[in-house]
């Protein structure tokens, strides 16, 4: 028996606890809103000046006052992009081998290093970048690819390292834990009453994953590759360690990039007057972007447990 | 099935083949693990009838239906030792493809499930799909159409073959699951508590189509309703769980015998309600 004082208390925080949360939540919607304008007021100068032609512009050349946010835009996309091209495939493949194929000790040890790789602060694999990465991705990644496929657009001109392709696979090194672990939870929380339907009616393995398993976890799925896409378009410290610091619109991957948050975090500590000003709204693009990829992911996210509950 | 099949005496092991049976369980234990669940069936079905399983909760009967199309070894580590002849042959004899017994020996769950992804009309066809091509929407249509109709359906859904699988009631899911298992054709079709989410008018709906149905195939029911089991079936099998905590049949018989005048005192105690 609970003695009555502590009911007491208990139906105290029953009371408060609601409150309390709704508080939390409240702080949390303040500040997101808080930085929105934060970011607008500090960016109204740039907004002023440039106009839309910050939007398109292509240089960014502080002596002219000549603002563009266009390769910096694109090589956030681009890089994002790409890297997703490599993460999709293979988290998703790990993933259906975590949750239906793998023994079960293996599953344990394996999720546990996931976990851990995703935890791994990206100024070190940064690092990791700057030393291993970018000399393999010179030579033989990008000397390869020259010689052989040179014809392509994505791989001509000199072979430097440090540039688009390196930003894309240390992206992709980024997130495929994220996407691997995302993915796993949604898979395994397709119930088993489909995958023995499925079974049932005389499917392979494969069959079942393939029918089954991915239809019923597709808009999951999808918002687990969308968060993956939130956090490559927002990474900064090692992107920018490894993607050269170029700022120019170029179809080679060969060539050195930027993206908002490397060109954020290269130049925020030199810029002053206009510039800071056109940083800052740089900086409310990215936040905009991100914003609206990760509600799309959560709402495909949120989607998959209605249907869910709608099927049992 | 011929009928000649049907008309043979039952209780003869010196025939060989199939004669008589088209399900035959021998000295069949199913195990989870090092748990025995299920001990010593001997039961034989014959073609074109239907079968109940009777018996309190957990004395094996899922387990026991589930070695026959071979799903019981889908549970990790489940596994089973005996023998389980279809037409004679021995589906757990080494190099026999599960997936392919499974094409012949169709299951509908206690729960429906319903693919959710899934239109209705792509609900029906999903398991025949899986071992033939079916290119033109004409196909799935007339595929779709024959076995909602067998399953009792059509005239309900003919309007909403493109809504979702899991936008139906559940006694209509339950009827889209047994028209997806009828599609792929088998011989046999098992239930394990197919009613048992379902209200009562939905329930007698599954038991009308049981009865149609058990003119083409053959049917095993797992049931815990008796009146059920009265009312549909022409064999009943009555199993419960011994001291060991495993469960085995008990009793065998035509369902009127079973009824009227059981064997055992055990059978009797469970009939009249007076334990389970
Ligand atoms: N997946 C499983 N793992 C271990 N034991 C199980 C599993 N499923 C069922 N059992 C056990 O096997 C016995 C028979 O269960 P079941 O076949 O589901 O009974 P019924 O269908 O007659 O209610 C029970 O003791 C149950 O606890
Ligand atoms: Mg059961």
């Amino acid at each position: 028996m609970i003695k009555s004082k502590t009911r007491v208390l208990f139906r105290l925080g029953d009371k408060i606890f609601p409150k309390f949360t709704l508080i939390c939540s409240l702080i949390v919607v303040a500040v997101l809103v808080n930085i929105l304008i934060i970011l607008f007021i500090q960016a109204w100068p740039a907004i002023k000046e440039s106009g839309f032609s910050f939007l398109v512009g292509r240089s960014w050349d502080p002596v002219k006052n000549a603002y563009g946010a266009l390769p910096a835009v694109y090589g956030t996309l681009l890089s994002s992009i790409l890297a997703l091209v490599i993460a999709i495939p293979i988290s998703m493949g790990a993933a259906i081998f975590l949750t239906e194929i793998a023994p079960s000790w293996l599953r344990s040890i394996a999720s546990f290093i996931i976990e851990i790789l995703a935890a791994i602060p990206s100024v070190i694999v940064g690092l990791w970048g700057l030393f291993v990465l970018v000399p393999v991705v010179r030579n033989p990644i990008e000397s390869w690819l020259g010689t052989h496929l040179g014809a392509l657009p994505f791989f001509q001109g000199p072979p430097f390292g440090f540039g688009f392709m390196a930003a894309a696979i240390i992206l992709a090194i980024m997130i495929i834990p994220i996407i691997t672990s995302l993915g796993r939870d949604v898979l395994k929380s397709v119930p088993g009453a489909q995958r023995e339907a499925m079974l049932a009616l005389g499917a392979t393995r494969w069959e079942m994953i393939s029918r089954a398993v991915l239809p019923y976890g597709r808009s999951g799925l999808i918002g687990a590759i969308m968060l993956g896409l939130a956090r490559a378009l927002g990474e900064t410290m090692a992107v920018t360690m490894v993607i050269g610091n170029g700022y120019r619109i170029t179809a080679s991957l060969f060539s050195p990039g930027t993206t908002v948050a490397s060109k954020l975090a290269s130049d925020f500590s030199e810029s002053s007057g206009l510039s800071l000003n056109s940083l800052i709204e740089l900086a409310l693009i990215l936040f905009i972007i991100t914003l609206s990829v990760n509600v799309i992911a959560r709402l495909l996210i949120w989607r998959l447990t209605s249907v869910k509950g709608k099927a049992d | 099935m011929d009928t000649t099949k049907q008309t043979e005496t039952t209780g003869s092991r010196s025939f060989s083949g199939n004669k008589g049976y088209i399900l035959k369980a021998e000295n069949l234990r199913a195990f989870y693990g090092a748990f025995l669940a299920v001990k010593d069936v001997n039961l034989d079905i014959k073609p074109k009838s239907i079968t109940a399983i009777i018996g309190p909760s957990g004395c094996g009967k899922s387990t026991l239906i589930r070695c026959f199309n071979r799903m019981h070894e889908v549970t990790h580590g489940a596994r089973i030792s005996g023998k389980v002849l279809l037409d004679g042959e021995d589906i757990y004899t080494p190099g026999i493809d599960p997936v392919s017994i499974r094409t012949r020996i169709g299951m509908v769950f206690q729960k429906p499930n319903p693919f959710p992804t899934m239109s209705v009309l792509e609900n029906v066809v999903a398991g025949r799909r899986l071992t033939s091509v079916l290119s033109k929407r004409t196909e799935m249509e007339e595929i779709a159409e024959k076995f909602l109709r067998q399953a009792a359906l059509w005239d309900e859904v003919k309007d909403k073959l493109k809504q979702s699988g899991a936008s139906l009631s559940g006694g209509q899911q339950q009827r889209l699951c047994i028209a997806r298992a009828l599609a792929v054709e088998p011989e046999v079709i098992l239930m394990d508590e197919p009613c048992s989410a379902l209200d009562p008018i939905a329930t007698l709906k599954i038991e009308d189509l049981m009865r149609g149905l058990a003119k083409d195939y053959t049917i095993v029911i797992v049931t815990h309703n008796m009146q059920q089991a009265g009312r549909v079936s022409d064999m009943t099998a009555f199993m419960m769980m011994g001291d060991d905590r495993a469960g085995g049949l008990i009793e065998f018989g035509r369902t009127d015998q079973i009824f009227t005048n059981p064997k055992d005192k055990r059978t009797e105690d469970y009939i009249t309600g007076r334990f389970g």
